[in-house]
């Protein structure tokens, strides 16, 4: 693997199989009585924030410390963009106090690429979600469930799956990631949105996309729901947010015609009621929690790969 | 002082020689002599009327951190400028007599090149109502250019009146073509990048639609209207159209959109950030082209210098713009003459005559006559050279051509028979 995690183009197949087979590993510790390795001891893993995302914070704050890291929360919102410290400064007072790697949830596309590139920092960088750019460790976790699920025994074995993508891909980091990692894995991909919110140029991508959700779930062996911010229910992008929901929520009608085997997810947080209905949300072919536990493990795959792990994780040492 | 300029290729022609004598171009021919003379061996250089730029940010006043007009002036005098345009987004906003002749006073004790400050079109670049644009003109600065560079002057009525009014004594409205609501927090070219990059996108249609409205409101009022920094092949087409039409339209190409794209945008490094921004292969060849049959009729660089925090950022937080005056004829030279689409005449046409008639400065973008002002400047054409930000005059480093090897060297220019530069020297 390289030695940051800024885009999931950036994971070959190999890469991304191997962090799969590694969350695996990492997950069976969750059924273990003691549920911490040694394997990061000594070394230090900064969250550094500079949006609100408590869901995706802890999910890595548990991941650096079941591997025994030390973890330093780094709450910089607002900072630049508001004209306080800038990311530059930030990143060489982190430099100062020596950390290993450096998680960055940023609200401009492209600043953990910066911090990376920059010079301003030595340790690896992994993204935690940039702007409307990527979300890697998402995508990770979203074909880990698929995996999961769907797959054959083979890690990310999705070849030939359809996985149906619905909502505001336009604006969606999650979307760009997933759209990006599950080609690598071979899976078949189709982005379900109103025309407003679809980026331009997504003919390019490696996607079929659709306007109309109807005509593809019942084909699809995963639907993804995407959340719809509440400032693009204003933004001019659909009509009103009852006519999305009827063109493009997932609803039990819908729900009905899915394949046996389809599974529902959704990055979260949900806006129930409109991209999801409750019952569906709540419904078994849900695996929305799932997809947090997930989240843990492939986070502490992802760190421990990063951090040079050249022995097996998940050893007999304890 | 006296010069004698030895050989130079007057617009790229047969070798000749140039006496500059009491600010103006005394004798030209072959075999000159001149007592107490100061001779300046020009064999191997192009002589070319010192060019004017339409398009300079000086940021005096109000930015002195990023460049003064005293710095800004040493660099067009190292690119070979003898009159620059200095734009009016300075702070205060360049929209009063008062403010124009403080930019044009700074100039003339600087002393590098002329400036020529370009006036607001509308009050503090608002957008609401018209500055006095008459008074500006009427000043001692003499402003023939308006401009609300950096924003749009979006409002078709306001446009309308603008155009009308500087009819009045001769003026030009040059407007920043941008529909404001197409371009809301638009980060760079609206394309198949953009929406990789997860970067908002500044749409061509977004400069072709203002471009097109301004070209009919211009016919509509019989009035001169220049376009800045055209960056589409879809507003060349219009142009060439509104030309076709007998319009009175004049356009504006930068060095950096005739050499650098938007690909450039994939290392979310802002030194690439500008505005307009940075466009595709396909733009490029087309502005290109434009620039050689003459429906662009100037090369101008919207020299934009920023401190180095506002680029050592990301990209969504830092400032549009990069440096352009000590560049631009090496760029020229690199994408049009060495290219085959453009010989020296029509470098000096679109880089010193025609940004001199469109802005109405007299005294610049003559022919290397007898009997003109001495401004001209002598380039060297053979070498090449890596581009050494550490060497400009400017108090910033924005260049996007940092190690970047481009082609040719002012050697020498001349402002009224005084050199500005000499060995590639500031004097």
């Amino acid at each position: 693997m390289k030695r940051h995690l800024l885009s999931a183009g950036d994971l070959s197949r190999d890469d991304a199989e191997l962090v799969l087979t590694t969350a695996d590993e990492m997950r069976s510790l969750a059924d273990r009585p003691i549920k911490k390795l040694p394997a990061l001891r000594g070394r230090t893993v900064v969250n550094l924030f500079f949006e609100d995302s408590t869901r995706t914070r802890i999910s890595f704050e548990a991941a650096a410390k079941r591997l025994s890291a030390d973890v330093i929360n780094f709450a910089a919102k607002g900072s630049s963009l508001s004209k306080g410290e800038s990311l530059k400064d930030t990143a060489l007072t982190l430099e100062a106090m020596g950390a290993d790697a450096v998680v960055v949830r940023h609200g401009a596309s492209g600043a953990p690429h910066r911090l990376a590139y920059s010079g301003w920092v030595r340790s690896s960088v992994v993204n935690a979600g940039d702007g409307t750019h990527e979300h890697p460790t998402q995508a990770l976790l979203d074909a880990f469930t698929m995996w999961k699920h769907l797959g054959e025994s083979k890690p990310g074995g999705l070849e030939g799956r359809r996985i149906a993508i619905v909502g505001d891909v336009l604006h969606s980091r999650v979307a760009r990631s997933n759209a990006l990692l599950l080609r690598t894995l071979g899976a078949e991909v189709t982005l379900i949105a109103p025309p407003t919110l679809l980026p331009v140029g997504v003919e390019t991508w490696p996607v079929e996309t659709s306007y109309d959700l109807d005509a593809v779930i019942p084909k699809a062996d995963a639907v993804m729901m995407l959340r719809v911010q509440r400032e693009r229910m204003n933004g001019g992008f659909f009509p009103t947010p009852r006519e999305y929901s009827r063109r493009y929520g997932l609803d039990a009608r819908r729900m009905g015609t899915l394949q046996d085997h389809t599974i529902v997810m959704h990055p979260g947080p949900m806006v129930r009621g409109m991209e999801i209905t409750a019952d569906v949300a709540d419904s078994p072919r849900s695996v929305i929690v799932e997809q947090v536990t997930n989240g843990v493990a492939v986070r502490m795959a992802v760190l421990y790969l990063l951090l040079g792990g050249s022995e097996p994780a998940v050893g007999g040492e304890e | 002082m006296k010069y004698l300029i030895k050989g130079a290729a007057v617009l790229g022609g047969a070798p000749t020689d140039l006496l500059l004598e009491d600010g103006a171009i005394a004798e030209v021919g072959t075999g000159l002599s001149a007592a107490g003379a100061e001779v300046v061996d020009a064999a191997g250089l192009v002589a070319l009327p010192g060019l004017v730029d339409l398009h300079t940010h000086l940021r005096e006043p109000g930015r002195e951190d990023a460049e003064t007009v005293e710095s800004g002036t040493a660099a067009a005098a190292r690119g070979g400028f003898t009159a620059v345009h200095a734009m009016a987004n300075t702070d205060p906003v360049a929209d009063t007599a008062g403010v124009v002749e403080q930019v044009w006073r700074l100039g003339r004790e600087a002393g590098y090149c002329d400036v020529r400050p370009v006036g607001a079109v509308t009050v503090g670049l608002a957008g609401e109502r018209l500055a006095e644009l008459g008074a500006m003109a009427d000043s001692a600065a003499q402003v023939r250019v308006f401009s609300d560079d950096g924003k749009c002057v979006s409002d078709a009525v306001l446009m309308r009146r603008a155009l009308e009014y500087v009819k009045a004594f001769d003026g030009v409205v040059a407007q920043h073509a941008q529909e404001p609501r197409l371009t809301e927090d638009a980060q760079m070219n609206e394309g198949e990048l953009s929406g990789r990059l997860g970067l908002a996108g500044w749409p061509a249609v977004a400069e072709e639609a203002i471009i097109a409205r301004d070209c009919l409101l211009a016919a509509h009022v019989g009035s001169r209207l220049h376009v800045c920094h055209v960056s589409t092949a879809g507003s060349v087409e219009i142009i060439r159209w509104a030309k076709s039409k007998g319009w009175n339209v004049t356009a504006e190409v930068c060095p950096h959109h005739l050499l650098l794209t938007d690909e450039l945008a994939a290392t979310y490094d802002p030194i690439y950030k500008v505005n307009p921004p940075l466009r595709s292969s396909t733009d490029v060849e087309a502005l290109r082209a434009a620039l050689a049959d003459g429906t662009i009729d100037v090369v101008a660089t919207d020299h934009a210098p920023h401190p180095h925090e506002d680029k050592d950022c990301e990209w969504a937080a830092a400032a549009f713009g990069m440096l352009g005056l000590e560049t631009a004829l090496s760029i020229v030279q690199e994408t049009m003459v060495d290219a085959g689409l453009l010989d020296w005449a029509g470098v000096a046409d679109r880089m010193s005559t025609a940004p001199a008639r469109i802005g109405r400065v007299a005294e610049h973008g003559r022919p290397l006559e007898p009997g003109q002002p001495a401004n001209l400047v002598l380039h060297d054409p053979s070498v090449r050279r890596p581009v050494d930000p550490t060497e400009s005059a400017s108090l910033s480093r924005n260049t996007p051509y940092a190690g970047m090897e481009l082609p040719g060297r002012v050697v020498a220019t001349f402002l009224r028979g005084r050199a500005t530069v000499l060995d590639g020297k500031l004097q």
